[in-house]
């Protein structure tokens, strides 16, 4: 198998060939620190400069209020740490989902040993947070909610306006986790009530290491990361030029064409789902069919289990991931497939196939017609699978 | 952890080729630990002659790479074996076989083991006899952890 068909986009995507040529120059002749005074550094800063402008257009906001990053994983960090202490004199409250990111739910148990209280929202069968259920959970207390724009597993896309809304109304800061959002849906912070956001460049054909946190202005927020006058003096570290300069480069590429990756994914993702589940018995789709992030499709096959199939897959060129146990390093399956009410053997074996533009029809035909030989196989070895044949005989 | 390349090549080797999947109708012994919950299933067929010698052994399981591995291995381990040898293939047995493994799948190979003792243990009780040695299967991983810890292993 020489061909790599990769179908696993929300973990990380190529970085665009527009995207590396942008960067390059900035790691060879316009080397120059963008903080240093001398005209040469200038022109790095301005091109730095301009990427928060690209942003800003992008999300309806103001340049000033976008903020560099290492990635995702730190702008969760820095919202959640930051509101905590900035308002800690107002309330120790914050308001969660129990299928976030770890960036988020690690973060919330970090703050838990520190005396804040951590409320974490159920989801529905589809992974919707409802709404009613936050404007229950909010208290005189509470500082913050934070809800993932989508789910990284089951691609599931939350009411955010609607959550933001009602945590606006109480007078608590909304902050959205849109990692895997920012790139593939249209995000507009004004009318979607959001006053921190974080994103990542390496979900959108941009480098990894590099993202940035959207604070709107007036937020009470203090510093994650101390040291120099980088960033307003709002988050210190030499500014990753050329990182930045690719993260401005990929949301350039996906901004002029994000409506047409979309319908053109989704269209490729519903024939995906569409064939798995007419054409692999005891399957599920996991996540909602409609509110669905346009690159994702995640299922469960019963009787057979996640890391099985991954490598089975692996060795058929396809790159895919799952939620099953094993893959998480621990004796449980997936946090999101368990919140979703999936009992731990259904959840076991799970796949998640994210796809992208470069993906074809041929792709997701051979994933699905190798995918079929691999679950018959799997099952033929499955001890559950065979009573469970014996039972229905009987 | 679920790393193809921590897998040595005889484990992935028994994965891609497992030996001995399959049923044995009319088997002397079957005996099937783990629970779906933890996500590892195995079920152990023996065929023992009369001179309690294992004819045959097959397996099915549910779980992953190892797991499947595990139950490959242990089937090729215990054929062409006496019962009171086949009692002695332990996980270690196992394990050194397939060239190690992970240290957070070596409870795959302890489900291994506690496979081949639960068919023994059901071909025992089915003709009637007490194999030196041969302790009650246990039928979840947990609390075979949690036995192993108790004897000191």
């Amino acid at each position: 198998m020489d061909r790599l068909i990769y179908m696993d986009n929300a973990a990380t995507t190529r970085v665009a060939p527009e995207v590396l040529e942008a960067m390059l120059p900035y790691f060879g002749g316009e080397y120059f620190n963008p903080s240093s005074t001398y005209k040469a550094a200038g022109k790095v800063a301005e091109k730095t400069a301009g990427v928060k402008e690209t942003i800003a257009g992008i999300l309806g906001c103001r340049a000033k209020e976008i903020f560099f990053t290492a990635g995702g994983s730190e702008s969760d960090n820095w919202a959640i740490k930051g509101v905590s202490d900035a308002l800690k004199d107002k309330g120790n409250h914050i308001i969660t989902t129990a299928i976030e990111h770890h960036a988020v739910l690690h973060t919330c148990e970090f703050l838990e040993k520190h005396g804040v209280e951590v409320t974490r929202l159920p989801v529905d069968e589809n992974g919707f947070v409802k709404p009613r259920e936050l404007e229950e959970a909010i208290r005189p207390e509470t500082i913050l909610v934070s809800v993932m724009f989508a789910n990284n597993e089951i691609g599931t896309i939350e009411p955010i306006a609607k959550l933001g809304k009602i945590a606006h109304s109480h007078g608590v800061l909304f902050h959205t986790d849109a990692v895997q959002a920012f790139g593939h849906v249209p995000i507009d912070v004004e009318k979607m009530n959001i006053d921190l956001l974080s994103a990542s460049a390496h979900k959108f054909n941009g480098p990894k290491g590099v993202g940035f946190l959207y604070v709107r202005s007036g937020t009470k927020l203090s510093n994650l990361i101390h040291g120099g006058a980088q960033e307003n003096g709002r988050r210190a570290g030499t500014v990753n030029a050329s990182g930045i300069i690719g993260l401005g480069k990929a949301a350039e590429l996906f901004a002029a064409g994000m409506e047409e990756t979309a319908s053109y994914e989704a269209a490729l993702r519903d024939r995906l789902i569409k064939r798995v589940l007419e054409e692999i018995p005891y399957t599920r789709l996991n996540g909602d069919p409609v509110h669905r992030l346009s690159n994702n499709a995640n299922f469960c096959f019963r009787f057979i289990e996640g890391e099985s199939l991954l490598i089975l897959l692996d060795q058929n060129g396809i790159c895919a991931s799952s939620g099953s146990a094993c893959t998480s390093g621990s004796l449980d399956p997936s946090h999101v497939l368990l919140a979703i009410g999936l009992p731990h053997e259904i959840a076991h074996g799970s796949l998640r196939l994210t796809i992208s533009k470069e993906t074809t029809q041929e792709d997701v035909d051979y994933t699905v017609d190798t995918l079929k030989k691999i679950i018959e196989r799997l099952r033929g070895m499955s001890p559950l699978y065979e009573d469970f044949v014996k039972n229905k005989e009987k | 952890m679920s790393q193809v390349t921590d897998y040595s090549e005889k484990v992935m080797d028994h994965f891609s080729n497992p030996r001995n999947v399959g049923e044995i109708e009319d088997a002397s012994g079957v005996g099937t630990v783990g629970n779906a919950k933890c996500g590892d299933i195995m079920r152990m067929y023996l065929d023992i002659d009369e001179n309690q010698v294992v004819r045959d052994a097959k397996f099915k399981t549910f779980g992953c790479g190892a797991a499947i591995a595990t139950s490959s291995m242990a089937t090729e381990l215990v054929k062409g074996k006496t019962v009171q040898e086949a009692l002695e293939v332990t996980n270690k047995a196992v394990m050194e076989a397939l060239d190690g493994l992970p240290p957070v799948k070596v409870h795959c190979s302890l489900l291994a083991e506690q496979a081949i003792h639960a068919a023994l243990w059901d071909y025992a009780e089915k003709n009637n006899i007490t194999i030196e040695g041969l302790k009650p299967p246990v039928n979840d991983i947990d609390e075979t952890e949690e036995y192993y810890q108790m004897t000191g292993e």
